[in-house]
């Protein structure tokens, strides 16, 4: 679990949180998920069974919601989160030549997390850019009109 | 600003904004306008809109006013930069890095010279 | 300074004195063009006036309103131009202040009409009357299906029940589609009030705007313009002073394209999982938390301030006699000009693609354009004349869907975009139904064995039986569509996929597994730049020798194709 992203706060108190943001209404259970999802960078085993307690729904009705949107993930994430798009508009404007960069540059395959916990990498669908395509966003920050000599200094960035 | 409780509360507002609008494009102020929806982001509109309030703030320009505005759908020239001085026609840059707007903030807010090889050809 | 006074006098004889306010300003900024004369709020700019033309001036301008158009300046001086020059087919109503204004500053909104189509309808109109002015204009759904907006306003009015929603399908996930995002961070006071009128019509009193969560941006816009409404009373209580009470909110999706489906999207918000349910019940009948629910497209929904303002007959002028209006479009793929673009219906594919979109990068030849997003189909150059409208669209085998659209180049594989697109959607099928979750599937594995050089006889006729099972038993439009691709790669470029299976090569030397790469020997001087790039050693020869590509070791990067200067290296 990346404990550097919850500050030291344990997984049932960030729940807590969350679920009293939202006052523990069950129908915006997927944006308390991604609120989860977004501060512990995953929804570990212990924040569904807090999550299921406090808002009343089975666990295993949490879990099928979580596991079916790509955005939320189940399993642990590195430091930094990679999302590669690999819709066709950035594949035609020479993405392909982008991504081996990429995956060479990290040596990891999409939907790892590298050994030393740094990157996850994923691909995404469209984020709606294409016209500066290829694109890829890491965390929060997108990044467009990639060729692949820019990968080595973009991923370098990053600590 | 109050609720709009009529048509005429409306209309003031309206009144006021082009009003304001007017003002701005006869008082002599320069306005500069950076394309900052996501297209622009993503050509790193972060780092001209950077550039541009750094230069202000570094030659203590007075009297210029650095605005934001939506995807205007030519992407490709991300990142985009206008600049309108005065009541002169606004002019359109593209593929405005930040070195770029730091050479059109001197040539052209500050010198008055429109730097013709980053204009996009409209 | 005569011709100050004598505007004076000439307005006051014409009793105008008190509706024209005359600021004596400075300097417009033409001087050699004096004396000026610059009136508002239309923008209007007089050159070169004299004191004989004052009298007349005063007439037809003011008291008349008629602008005198041969004593103007030459509009470009004064206008605020667009950003660029609309190609003369462009008309821009959805994206009309797009770029223009600030997003973050509703009274900039207001400076350009906004809101006084809400006014309008809230201060003269019934809701019966508002959903006539929109059946007259001839709106259609602009998220894909087209269907009439009046008449689903109308059948969520009619529904039983007080409780009512008005919903904005935000969640744009059509790869290579970004009109909505562009409205949505340029304009979203458009989008609102739209929704509000809607919800006027129909008598809802609350709405939710489903935005993407891949558009971090737009949400944030969006609820800055909300916050701004709000505090305006422009949305919540008791809206102009009137008893119509209306408030919405953004709700984030989670990524999960098919979300962009209405019952999908439905069941995102009441927090399930999004798989689409069978239909009838529409949502108009039973939606959202089992209410009547009026869900449309961002773009809708910017359309309606427009048509109240300037009336439903302007709106159905433009276009075909069935599709009213314009539509955005977004070029993208290997056009020069890509990007967003606003057209009537009626425009021909040849005209987006080579006049607006200024025709194929790099002078290439056009081979196809995939219209409507990964459920639309792709045209070959013979239906490069079509005139875009709903019903040609589905005639010629593609679909509007939201308006993206992918050209293609001739050295693209349309083997390897029907495989492409399929990829995507069996990655984002909801899996609720056999024969998508599992049909798609099928589909695709015959379709990388092709591309890979395992293509067997028989793959064409099962990849035909697939996808009309896969169309007709399917329960949403994902399934429904997902077939297109294949269906018009098949019907239109038969022969690459014949060639991928029977003579194992591909045409336009795009897969792999299908293409070797050689060293002329006529061309090939032996200065080894090829063999020191290779990535995995493969090259050998020595100097001032032919070189020769191992092709068991070579995995076809093409950096030897790059890197020579004597074009030696070809591709077959």
């Amino acid at each position: 679990m990346n404990i550097q992203k919850t500050n030291g706060r344990g997984v049932i108190e960030i729940v807590d949180l969350v679920v009293d943001e939202f006052h523990a209404k069950k129908e915006e259970l997927i944006p308390m998920l991604m609120k989860i999802n977004q501060t512990i960078g995953y929804i570990p085993n212990e924040a569904f069974d807090r999550l299921s307690t406090r808002i009343r729904v089975p666990k295993s009705q949490i879990y099928s919601v979580a596991t079916f949107y790509h955005m939320i993930s189940t399993k642990p994430v590195g430091r930094h989160v990679i999302k590669f798009c690999e819709s066709a508009p950035c594949h035609v404007a020479g993405g392909y030549e982008v991504w081996k960069t990429v995956l060479k540059e990290l040596g990891i395959q999409p939907g790892d997390t590298s050994e030393d916990g740094k990157w996850t990498l994923m691909t995404t669908s469209c984020l709606g850019v294409c016209a500066v395509g290829p694109v890829m966003m890491i965390d929060d920050d997108i990044y467009g009109n990639l060729t692949p000599d820019q990968v080595p200094g973009i991923l370098g960035k990053y600590e | 600003m109050n609720a709009i409780k009529s048509l005429e509360d409306l209309k003031k507002i309206r009144e006021e904004a082009l009003a304001k609008r007017k003002i701005t494009e006869t008082s002599g102020a320069t306005q500069v306008i950076v394309g900052m929806g996501t297209c622009g982001i993503a050509a790193g509109a972060r780092e001209t809109m950077k550039a541009i309030l750094d230069f202000i703030e570094e030659k203590n320009l007075p009297n210029i006013i650095v605005t934001q505005t939506g995807c205007i759908g030519l992407c490709e020239q991300e990142p985009i930069m206008q600049v309108v001085s005065g009541e002169q026609q606004k002019v359109t840059y593209g593929k405005v890095s930040g070195e770029v707007a730091r050479k059109v903030m001197q040539a052209h807010v500050v010198e008055g010279h429109v730097v013709e090889e980053n204009v996009i050809p409209v | 300074m005569q011709i100050l006074e004598s505007l004076k006098a000439e307005l006051k004889k014409n009793g105008l004195e008190e509706e024209v306010n005359i600021l004596d300003s400075p300097r417009i900024g033409m001087c050699e063009k004096g004396p000026e004369i610059l009136v508002y709020p239309e923008g209007l700019h007089y050159i070169n006036l004299s004191l004989e033309d004052i009298p007349l001036l005063v007439q037809e301008q003011f008291l008349k309103g008629r602008p005198i158009e041969k004593w103007l300046a030459p509009a470009k001086a004064e206008k605020v131009t667009e950003l660029r020059e609309p190609t003369p087919r462009e008309v821009r109503v959805v994206l009309r202040n797009s770029g223009k204004i600030d997003p973050e500053n509703i009274e900039d909104y207001i400076a350009e009409n906004g809101y006084e189509a809400l006014a309008k309808v809230l201060t003269e109109y019934t809701p019966d009357e508002v959903i006539d002015i929109i059946k007259r204009s001839g709106l259609r759904g602009r998220g894909g299906a087209g269907f009439s907006t009046a008449l689903k306003w109308a059948i969520t009015r009619d529904s039983v029940g007080d409780i009512k929603y008005v919903v904005c399908n935000a969640d744009e996930g059509d790869p290579g589609a970004f009109m909505n995002r562009s409205v949505l961070e340029g304009e979203p006071h458009a989008v609102l009030e739209g929704m509000i009128i809607a919800a006027y019509a129909i008598g809802a009193q609350q709405g939710y705007i489903y935005c993407r969560a891949e558009y971090p941006i737009a949400i944030r816009t969006l609820n800055i313009a909300i916050n701004q409404a709000r505090s305006l009373g422009l949305l919540g209580e008791k809206i102009f002073g009137t008893d119509f009470s209306f408030d919405l909110e953004v709700r984030q999706g989670a990524g999960a394209f098919v979300c962009g489906e209405e019952t999908a999207l439905i069941a995102s918000i009441e927090g399930r999982r999004g798989e689409p349910r069978p239909r009838p019940p529409f949502p108009s009948v039973k939606g959202l938390f089992g209410k009547p629910t009026n869900i449309n497209n961002v773009e809708t929904y910017a359309n309606v301030p427009q048509i109240i303002l300037r009336g439903p007959e302007w709106f159905a002028e433009m276009g075909t006699e069935k599709s009213k209006g314009t539509k955005t479009f977004a070029l993208a793929g290997d056009v020069k000009n890509t990007g967003l673009i606003e057209v009537p219906f009626g425009i021909t594919l040849r005209e987006i693609i080579f006049d607006v979109g200024g025709g194929i990068k790099n002078d290439l030849a056009f081979k196809a354009v995939q219209t409507g997003g990964p459920m639309g189909g792709c045209l070959p150059a013979s239906a490069l004349d079509l005139p875009v409208d709903y019903e040609k669209l589905t005639e010629a085998g593609s679909i509007m869907g939201s308006g993206g659209m992918v050209v293609m180049d001739e050295e693209t594989c349309m083997v390897d975009i029907a495989r492409f697109f399929m990829e995507f959607i069996q990655d984002e099928s909801c899996g609720k139904c056999v024969p998508c979750r599992v049909g798609t599937k099928r589909m695709l594995e015959i379709l990388t064995r092709i591309c890979d050089g395992n293509g067997r006889e028989g793959d064409i006729e099962l990849l035909e039986a697939l996808s009309k099972e896969i169309r007709q038993d399917s329960l949403c439009g994902l399934g429904q569509g997902a077939p297109n691709p294949v269906v018009s790669t098949l019907k239109h470029f038969r022969h690459e996929y014949e060639a991928h299976i029977y003579d194992k090569q591909c045409p336009a030397k795009v897969c792999r597994a299908l293409i070797r790469y050689e060293i002329d020997p006529e061309k090939c001087v032996g200065c080894t730049l090829c063999a020191r790039n290779c990535p995995v050693n493969c090259i050998s020869g020595e100097v001032k020798k032919t070189h020769v590509i191992d092709p068991d070791i070579c995995i076809r990067c093409g950096i030897c194709k790059q890197v020579c200067n004597y074009e030696a290296v070809l591709v077959l």
